[in-house]
């Protein structure tokens, strides 16, 4: 069983604790907490050097300290504070940056609310227990006979048909019913090509809705989307070797993880407000009267300073940049302000959660924007963002290319 | 008899010294004691559940972290209960403590606001402060006998 630490400052005062726990047992993961000594806790605090008021962060600064010293041995580390507590949320970081810094477990941190529910967690508790677990799917490098990955997203779900390390057709539909959506993106995919739902090897699935569609076409893997991403990214990008940085800006929330040899080995993943996501850019795009497929050519030729946005939010950002409108603004301008607005609040909320590893592939249907992939270089002090083929159907490419091997439906015949 | 409430709130020390005088220590252990005794536990290990920081709103607003706002759930009627309070300041883990500052921050406030008499005092160092420390706190509680006696 993959053992899961949590280094956190009290969940079981905000009645979580077994929301976390539930969310663990789930992916055959369980939570412990590393067992220390009330003098370690003194002897560890003054080593890391921060001076927490709070005894619970001590407490934090220990078990990290006893994680990174060898005492307690866990897989993975679920670092969690309290949603608003300053001091909180710097010792987090520190402890987070600590972990990473002096060992290779992989971790994940989060700041919670006395609402957040065990569904929330799931996907970040999943993407730990399958970086430990895993390992050996995720190392695969090439794909191999005939496979299909479906990507059911919040706002589309997309379907890749993958021959010999060649992505042979593509489909892409707005999802509504979930398998309906599939079905349609699927039928896309082989209509460009000679093949039907016989000839397949294995089906791999991933995306909100990967349950419901793997159940439905009893798909081989049935993968979360923070690794099949991850691992599409770098296989798109020609970066399976070495450090790389996959961000992922979607439709209803974000990821950033980094890739360490084809590994996801840390990620971080957002989602809490509709202003740091590409639904703003589709709302943008709507007010400007637009296709959101011209808002990015459009972006890069405007300025963001020259138009007002005096918010992040869905809603008043988009009223700051009518505003501008009435009063004479570009369209260029504007599309690039929405483009700079959603990369501003990406960077201030995910990216800095993350020690960026270049290069930076960005992936996503966002990532067609190209006034986005621009804003988001910019933001980040003009690093390299590669945007690879396909990259608009990633979570698709990295489900077919992970179920190579797994499937042997012609075989069975 | 009088409900003393004391800080840090799960002070086994504390609570004995209180409770060898007569009086009525007014601590966690007893409000952990009756959450987690429900033969239905809803959140080990302290059976505090979503509700509780929705509770904690009579204390600190929705501003506040969920871990104050449950932690002032449980302590916060304690707090309203008392009629005395003892708070110690600067202890070590070990003699009690309940790990978050901006809810020690507010109990000790809300205490020294309470029309009650508070006395407050500094974790020792050596024997004799200890020795300093068990007088002041047996004059407290002997003071707090007298004035109920002449109220009786």
């Amino acid at each position: 069983m993959v053992k899961i630490a949590l280094v956190s400052c009290g969940t079981e005062y905000s009645g979580i604790q077994k929301e976390i726990e539930k969310a663990a047992n789930k992916f055959g993961a369980e939570i412990v907490l590393p067992e220390i000594d009330l003098d370690y806790i003194d002897e560890s605090y003054e080593k890391f050097g921060f001076s927490a008021q709070s005894s619970s962060l001590k407490l934090m600064i220990a078990r990290a300290m006893a994680i990174v010293e060898g005492r307690s041995k866990p897989d993975a580390v679920f670092i969690a504070t309290c949603f608003r507590c300053a001091e909180a949320a710097l010792v987090r970081n520190e402890v987070r940056r600590f972990i990473q810094n002096n060992t290779r477990i992989p971790v994940v941190t989060y700041s919670f609310t006395e609402r957040t529910k065990a569904d929330e967690l799931f996907i970040r508790m999943e993407a730990l227990a399958t970086t430990v677990t895993r390992r050996s799917i995720l190392a695969r490098e090439k794909q191999e006979g005939l496979t299909l990955g479906l990507d059911s997203g919040s706002t589309t779900t997309k379907a890749v048909l993958m021959e010999n390390n060649k992505v042979i057709g593509t489909g892409w539909t707005s999802t509504k019913d979930i398998i309906e959506s599939a079905k349609t993106a699927a039928a896309e995919a082989f209509e460009q090509t000679d093949y039907g739902w016989d000839d397949l090897d294995g089906i791999g699935t991933t995306g909100y809705g990967r349950f419901t569609m793997g159940q439905e076409f009893g798909a081989e893997l049935i993968q979360e989307e923070l690794s099949v991403n991850a691992k599409g990214a770098v296989y798109l990008a020609d970066c399976q070797k070495g450090e790389a940085t996959v961000l992922d800006i979607g439709g209803m929330d974000n990821k950033v993880i980094t890739v360490n040899n084809g590994i996801p080995d840390n990620f971080t993943m957002g989602g809490i407000c509709a202003g740091a996501s590409g639904r703003f850019l589709d709302m943008t795009s709507r007010r400007l009267d637009v296709d959101i497929t011209e808002l990015g050519p459009l972006a890069v030729q405007g300025d963001w300073r020259k138009a007002m946005l005096n918010s992040y939010c869905i809603v008043f950002g988009i009223q700051d940049l009518v505003t501008t409108l009435a009063a004479g603004g570009s369209k260029a301008d504007v599309a690039a302000a929405a483009c700079h607005s959603v990369s501003e609040q990406v960077y201030e909320q995910q990216l800095q959660e993350i020690d960026i590893r270049e290069p930076l592939i960005q992936v996503g249907g966002t990532s067609l924007i190209s006034g986005l992939v621009e804003a988001v270089s910019e933001t980040l002090g003009g690093i390299e963002v590669i945007v690879p083929e396909y990259s608009q159907h990633i979570g698709a490419v990295g489900a077919a290319l992970l179920v190579s091997g797994m499937g042997h439906r012609q075989d069975n015949k | 008899m009088v409900k003393i409430a004391i800080y840090p709130p799960n002070s086994l020390i504390l609570a004995d010294l209180l409770e060898r005088k007569g009086h009525t220590p007014l601590v966690l252990q007893k409000q952990i004691r009756q959450k987690i005794k429900d033969p239905e536990i809803d959140s080990p290990p302290m059976n505090i559940t979503e509700e509780d920081p929705i509770k904690g709103l009579k204390y600190a607003a929705i501003e506040v972290p969920s871990g104050v706002r449950g932690r002032m759930a449980i302590i916060g009627p304690l707090i309203d209960e008392a009629e005395a309070a003892i708070v110690v300041d600067g202890a070590p883990y070990g003699f009690g403590c309940i790990g978050c500052a901006r809810t020690n921050e507010l109990s000790i406030f809300l205490l020294r606001n309470k029309d009650i008499p508070v006395l407050e005092l500094t974790y020792p160092t050596n024997q004799d402060e200890t020795y300093a420390m068990v007088n002041e706190i047996n004059e407290f509680v002997d003071s707090l006998e007298e004035t109920d006696k002449e109220e009786e």
